[in-house]
């Protein structure tokens, strides 16, 4: 009694600050403090770091101008920017988490393959019932491909604006090539190729890492989209059958991957250390810009993070001796529709908060944000891959690289599948990457696998062997 | 009274029992049965018991707690205490600083300024890090040792905070014992042994409870290698956050915290037990 009694203020103090804590917990999109309304938008960067030019376009780009515009009609608007440098699984789970509460900020990236899962879970509403018909009539959709747009659908419905696609591509020291006597405009048309080439650099310089393509559980969806999946591609699978409802397991294509992942790491041309650190990403993205990689099976993360003078790693020594390579199929006409060269693609886009108090406003802000004016601002600050084609054909005329993935590699490229489950069917093909990488034997690891996936999505949804 | 009770109910009894009624459903973070769990009775306590995973994390979390709590921080810190005991006290004031810096440094800047020192400012195969150039060798510590390398940095870690208890249980024992048992004769073990550890096991054994939970729940290695190289430093705080959080397993991370609190319980009775028997 006598301990209660004494704890009694302490506990006191607690209550009231638990009850300050709940009493703000609406503070996330009430009115401002100079009588107007204030909106808030969520974004996985930060200036300077993380994603950095999306937070320098955002804060001194779209949230200024469109304040200015706002205000030009007549509305006091203010927007709040919350940036933050996460991995991209923890920014979503966090939104997630966020979203769950019945808070969150009103307008937020969200990244392509989350929609499905997000829709399921009932975080997202489709932006015909959160904003209305404004939504639908956007003039802004005719200049995004029915393609692009399927970034940000889920089972035909439409939960937010594409902001953006990639590709990937074999990227490769030309310094190193030259040195090894390799050709300087690399073209491989078949894993051979890329095997020889890797066992020449590593043969000239043992001291590079010759090719690396992500193995690591630590790497999260980088090893699935990049490793994994590409080279299933390659040899000719998808890994969800949209037909069949099939995902594939331990099959024939499933087998030429696992080998191809053995050969690499068990003979030293790939390096399972870089794949299992905190960020082997990151540092496989330095050594590249080190002149240390040989070849590198990446999206245009790399492009944006090395090629560009302002990002994360710039290249030491200049950008020109950066070539890209369109992936070639196990061998010719054996990847995915009979193509000799694939590639995968993953879009991101923003959505709305369906509990959004503005939603009026939010889809103003939104839909200014990807009007074809702020994309082309964004274009200046760092040239990408806009969801919009227009803005494309204007901002990537002069830029080699994205235009060769445009003009080149969109056309044969694949996307992920949408659902909910594909997620956690992506962590289990990165501990097999991991565990192949890491010297098991192509039939465990696979076997391994085979379990996970039954687990998962059932015997009877898994392709057969 | 009313409102003290109030308080524990919302802010632990409910969430307590909020973790029992999760942990056997398969409510999930996102997807389907995130906005309908449905009732999966005990199966995951039993995915936890017979899956593997949790039993590693287990084993890990053991050898963690008993290498870098029971053994490191407890004995280590015993020790220096012991050793200090005698040193002139301006200067053992100044090494009890040094050590006690150890101790509130917060963990993420610890984290960084370890990774620093044990792999280098970016990487495996790249640079050295301090212990690299110190040593003349290149060894990519948290990839190789990274248990090891765990196990030693929570030692330092935590070793402050043991010695300082410990510190305070030996000015606890009159001087003149001590000096009875010299004059008798009795060798610096005797003395240790038949004056020191009778008057201060309450002491060491409270002391051992607390490091040892603590270590239990910690949640710095994450910090450190993320639970890698491939789940070999997956500690059970780790591997419930990344059942939880990273695959959005709420109901199966429920489950495993359910019994993570079961050991945390057997710990603690186990200490208490000895406690009093030893009284």
């Amino acid at each position: 009694m006598r301990r209660a009694r004494r704890a009694r203020p302490l506990l006191a103090v607690a209550g009231a600050a638990a009850m300050t804590v709940a009493a703000c917990a609406g503070c996330g999109a009430s009115a401002g403090g100079s009588g107007g309304t204030t909106i808030t938008m969520e974004a996985n960067s930060v200036a300077g770091g993380t994603n950095g030019q999306e937070a320098s376009w955002l804060t001194k780009d779209v949230i200024p101008g469109f304040e200015k515009e706002m205000k030009a009609k007549g509305q006091n608007v203010t927007v709040n920017f919350e940036g933050s440098g996460a991995s991209g699984e923890d920014y979503a789970n966090r939104l997630a988490l966020d979203l769950k509460s019945g808070g969150g900020p009103d307008v937020f990236d969200l990244d392509g393959p989350y929609y499905g899962e997000f829709v399921q879970a009932g975080y997202l509403k489709p932006l015909s019932s959160v904003v209305g018909p404004a939504a639908t009539s956007w003039s802004g959709w005719s200049q995004i491909p029915t393609s692009v747009q399927s970034i940000t659908e889920y089972q035909g419905k439409q939960y937010g604006i594409p902001n953006g696609t990639d590709g990937r591509v074999l990227f490769y020291n030309k310094a190193l090539f030259r040195q090894a006597g390799l050709p300087a405009s690399w073209q491989p048309t078949s894993w051979a190729d890329i095997i020889s080439a890797a066992k020449r650099l590593k043969a000239k310089d043992p001291g590079i890492e010759a090719l690396q393509i992500d193995g690591g559980a630590q790497m999260g969806e980088a090893t699935t989209f990049q490793g994994v999946l590409p080279l299933l591609a390659s040899a000719g699978q998808l890994v969800y059958n949209e037909k069949t409802g099939a995902w594939q397991g331990d099959t024939p294509a499933m087998q030429a991957v696992a080998g191809f992942y053995h050969t690499i790491y068990s003979t030293g041309l790939a390096n399972s250390q870089l794949q299992l650190g905190a960020n082997g990403r990151d540092q496989t993205l330095q050594l590249f810009a080190q002149g240390k990689v040989g070849i590198y099976l990446e999206s245009d993360y790399l492009y944006e993070s090395v090629i560009n003078s302002d990002g994360l790693y710039p290249m030491q020594g200049g950008t020109k001796d950066v070539g890209w390579a369109l992936i070639p199929a196990q061998s010719p006409g054996k990847g995915i529709r009979g193509q000799s060269f694939i590639s995968m693609s993953g879009g991101s886009g923003q959505s709305l908060n369906p509990n959004t108090k503005h939603p009026k406003l939010a889809w103003d802000f939104l839909s200014y944000m990807n009007s074809q004016a702020a994309l082309l601002q964004y274009e200046k600050i760092k040239a990408f891959l806009s969801a919009n084609a227009d803005v494309n054909k204007i901002a990537l005329a002069k830029d080699p690289f994205l235009s060769f993935v445009a003009s080149k590699v969109l056309p044969l490229t694949a996307y992920r599948p949408s659902l909910a489950i594909y997620p956690q069917v992506s962590v289990g093909i990165q501990q097999l990457a991991q565990n192949l990488a890491t010297g098991k034997s192509p039939a465990s690891a696979l076997s391994t696998y085979q379990t996970t996936l039954e687990k998962l999505v059932g015997a009877s949804h898994i392709a057969k062997s | 009274m009313v409102p003290a009770m109030a308080l524990i109910g919302v802010f632990l009894v409910f969430p307590a029992l909020w973790t029992l009624y999760l942990a056997l459903t398969n409510y999930r973070l996102t997807g389907l049965s995130a906005a309908h769990p449905s009732f999966v009775g005990a199966s995951n306590y039993s995915q936890a018991i017979t899956g593997g995973d949790f039993a590693h994390s287990l084993v890990i979390t053991l050898v963690y707690v008993f290498g870098s709590a029971a053994i490191g921080q407890c004995v280590l810190g015993f020790a220096l205490a012991w050793k200090f005991r005698e040193w002139r006290s301006r200067f053992r004031r100044v090494v009890e600083a040094l050590v006690i810096v150890a101790w509130i440094i917060p963990s993420s800047v610890v984290a960084y300024l370890w990774i620093a020192y044990l792999q280098g400012s970016i990487g495996p195969l790249v640079e050295s890090g301090t212990l690299d150039t110190v040593l003349g060798v290149h060894t990519n510590w948290l990839s190789q040792f990274p248990l090891l390398s765990l196990v030693i940095f929570n030692i330092w870690r935590g070793t402050a905070f043991s010695m300082l208890l410990f510190g305070a249980a030996l000015q606890s024992i009159p001087p003149s014992y001590l000096e009875a048992a010299k004059l008798a004769g009795a060798s610096g073990w005797q003395q240790l042994r038949d004056v020191v550890l009778p008057r201060t096991k309450g002491y060491v054994l409270t002391t051992l409870l607390l490091v040892s939970l603590w270590t239990f729940n910690d949640f710095t290695p994450y910090l450190l290698t993320g639970g890698g190289p491939s789940n070999q430093t997956e500690v059970l705080p780790v591997y419930v956050y990344q059942q939880a959080f990273q695959q959005g397993s709420l109901g199966y991370g429920a489950a495993i915290s359910v019994v993570m609190l079961l050991i945390n319980l057997l710990i603690a009775l186990v200490y208490i037990r000895m406690l009093k028997e030893r009284r």
